[in-house]
């Protein structure tokens, strides 16, 4: 009997105990805005999250949440529910973000793609993808026949139109004759349209595809008219293993780490993040040797420069459409400037859209 | 010779208790399955469903979101009763939705930073005006032109997306937004009013509340009403009693665009707060169900919005808590109207089993 008892009380006490750890276990929460497996956007932060949580610290994630008013019910409900650190990885969850994080002061929150820190538990981050564009730019000035790029672009936002510019401008140095094609498509996830896009791109004379959304399907058209092209978000491979050259790859598990380890251990504080190649925030998958020993060195020359600072994406001259001076000879563009670009380069073709 | 092992015979005599029961076992057939379900993705069946079912609305907070959830669902289906009472095919609620949004936004912006009173009702109003003419299209190209109604609404769904994509990342985007895709927020004044601190329940929910009472009135009370429910027993009938049916179908679509376009507005005044491309999670498509759950009646479809309001938050609540996939969610609202559809089948038509007999002639 008296067995019995200290048994029940023992594992009575050990259940509390085991509640009370749970109550208190330091925990991360994500915000996606796609399914884990689209392969490109959300696929990589899922990657980030699984990196965080082999470093030992729990996760948890909530998937293919719209960026309308549901946003701000699952940032809360995760706040709730005893999360510390909560990445929303979507810039649509920017307002819903802050609007909650005023609500919960002792959770921290990381915006992804915003520039909202209403708060002082506010923090934003995003990646310097424009570099990675311009190691796309000096191979696709390379290896085109027709001198026409062809471009797949998601929204006429400043990261987008960056990414245009910095890939034109690295192909000019290389090649003075190339034209890039663009077709705005509205959507970072439809493959659809981003295949259709990508075959009128193919029809028009373009023997490279690139792309700024975030679906497979470009390169598997690309792949299957016989022309190159370049992976997005992550290593696209093995969807069109003849035609990628490489792909962009956002990695974001060494930041998600880092910050995750930081508000355990209470040296969090607020900042705003843009880190590139030099961090491998920006990460580039594997060269296609396709495109021959030289032209690979090269580009790996010019990733080691980008990294180390010796060279930069927008260095002057730099002229928009019409002829104006944007970037004078030998200097570089802020990233004041970088961050509020909202003109093409010269040699993009046609308008942004208003 | 022939052998013959099953027939299915027309029932009689269907009891109306039990016509208005089977939603209820269509839920219990739900949670069954779906425990079913969790149980081979292994999970425990019964704590999954508790953080589907119960956790969500635990809590004032839940209770507020639930609110808000079904606040346009019920409000969608509540206008779609009336199309389907009388046999008009609109699936396109998911346009009139965009539409009234788009009209009532565009009003919002209108009055950007002017205060009064009067700002939010010409708001509330236009978004309503914008939907009812909206489906007055597939209703007039239904009656003067014989078109199919089902097509032609399903189809300017596409065109409203489309209207307001281009909206908001030209013409309307806000001018201090980089060039995202969204308009400004909108002023105070456009905004439907919050009803308590710290939730986010508002005062669109009142909207719905008449939007029941009156689609009850005019459903059981008035001559419209009776010419619907004729309508929807037989059209032949209807013609012989001399009833006109090009207007009643023009009404019906009007009444159900009004109701679309009220719970776009309120969406964007609500929740939301400004024109973006995802103000609505496909409420549109999503109110179908909720109109059929609630078997057309206002009553029942103010329980059917608020069970599938909660598939919603428990999809998430469950992912949270025990990282269920996501879209449990939607299977449990396919598996709701597959359980209710299966089961008015057996309501209405009887299998007889036969055995192995054999009819020699």
């Amino acid at each position: 009997m008296y067995k019995l008892f200290l048994r029940s009380l023992i594992s009575v006490l050990f259940l509390l105990g085991f509640s009370l750890n749970a109550n208190a276990e330091f925990k991360v929460g994500f915000v996606y805005v796609g399914p884990t497996g689209d392969h490109g956007w959300t696929y990589q932060h899922d990657e980030g999250r699984k990196a965080v949580e082999a470093a030992g610290i729990k996760t948890t994630y909530v998937e293919s949440v719209p960026e309308g008013a549901d946003a701000e019910r699952v940032i809360r409900q995760l706040a709730q529910s005893g999360h510390d650190l909560i990445f929303t990885t979507s810039f649509g969850y920017m307002d819903p973000t802050n609007k909650v994080a005023k609500d919960f002061p002792n959770v921290k929150f990381e915006h992804a793609t915003g520039y909202k820190r209403d708060h002082s538990n506010v923090s934003t981050y995003s990646a310097r993808f424009y570099e990675g564009r311009t190691l796309l730019g000096h191979m696709a000035g390379k290896m085109t026949k027709t001198n026409t790029i062809g471009y797949i672009a998601s929204f006429p936002i400043p990261e987008v139109i960056r990414g245009i510019n910095a890939m034109t401008l690295a192909a000019q140095k290389v090649n003075p004759d190339i034209k890039t094609k663009i077709v705005w498509v509205f959507t970072w996830y439809d493959p659809g349209k981003e295949s259709e896009a990508a075959q009128a791109l193919i029809d028009q004379g373009a023997d490279i595809i690139m792309q700024h959304t975030d679906s497979t399907a470009p390169v598997q058209v690309a792949e299957k008219a016989g022309v190159w092209s370049f992976g997005q978000a992550s290593d696209m491979q093995r969807f069109a293993p003849k035609s990628i050259l490489t792909s962009i790859i956002d990695d974001w598990a060494p930041y998600y780490v880092e910050r995750s380890i930081a508000a355990r251990d209470g040296t969090w504080k607020q900042q705003d993040t843009w880190h590139g190649l030099k961090e491998g925030m920006v990460a580039m998958a594997p060269y296609n040797s396709a495109m021959g020993g030289d032209l690979v060195k090269e580009v790996e020359q010019l990733q080691k420069d980008l990294a180390s600072g010796k060279a930069h994406s927008f260095t002057g001259p730099i002229y928009d459409q019409k002829g104006n001076i944007l970037v004078a000879e030998g200097a570089v563009a802020d990233d004041g400037m970088l961050a509020g670009m909202n003109v093409y380069v010269k040699g993009v073709e046609g308008d942004i859209p208003q | 010779m022939e052998v013959q092992l099953i027939k299915i015979e027309k029932r009689n005599d269907v009891s109306r208790s039990i016509y208005f029961l089977t939603p209820v076992l269509a839920i219990f057939l739900t949670l069954f399955g779906g425990g079913i379900i969790f149980f081979i993705l292994g999970f425990n069946p019964i704590e999954a469903l508790k953080f589907f079912f119960i956790t969500p609305i635990s809590d004032l907070y839940g209770l507020s979101e639930l609110l808000i959830k079904a606040t346009p669902l019920c409000l969608i289906a509540i206008g779609l009763s009336f199309c389907f009472k009388s046999n008009n095919w609109n699936i396109g609620a998911e346009g009139q939705l965009i539409f009234g949004g788009v009209v009532g936004g565009g009003v919002a912006l209108l009055f950007y930073n002017h205060d009064g009173f009067y700002v939010l009702p010409i708001i509330i109003l236009s978004g309503a005006i914008g939907g009812m003419l909206f489906a007055m299209i597939p209703a007039i190209l239904k009656t003067y032109f014989n078109t199919n109604e089902i097509l032609v609404s399903l189809m300017l769904v596409y065109v409203a997306k489309l209207l307001l994509d281009y909206l908001v990342v030209g013409p309307w985007s806000n001018p201090e937004g980089f060039n995202f895709p969204e308009t400004r927020q909108f002023s105070e004044s456009a905004r439907m009013p919050i009803l308590f601190d710290g939730l986010r329940i508002h005062a669109g929910i009142f909207i719905t509340l008449i939007a029941v009472f009156l689609s009850w009135l005019i459903l059981y009370k008035t001559y419209l009403g009776f010419q619907i429910k004729v309508s929807g027993f037989s059209l032949k009938t209807a013609k012989y009693a001399g009833f006109k049916g090009k207007t009643m179908i023009i009404i019906v679509f009007m009444i159900s665009g009004a109701c679309a376009g009220l719970a776009g507005v309120g969406e964007i005044t609500g929740p939301i707060g400004q024109l973006h491309r995802n103000i609505s999670p496909e409420y549109g498509f999503t109110a179908i169900i909720v109109a059929f759950l609630g078997r057309l009646n206002p009553v029942g479809i103010i329980f059917a919005s608020l069970i599938v309001a909660l598939t919603y938050l428990g999809a998430e609540t469950a992912q949270i808590f025990l990282q269920v996939p996501k879209y449990t969610g939607q299977v449990f609202q396919g598996m709701i109207l597959f359980f209710l559809l299966g089961s008015d089948y057996l309501l209405f038509f009887k299998i007889k089993f036969l055995g192995f007999k054999k009819n020699e002639l």
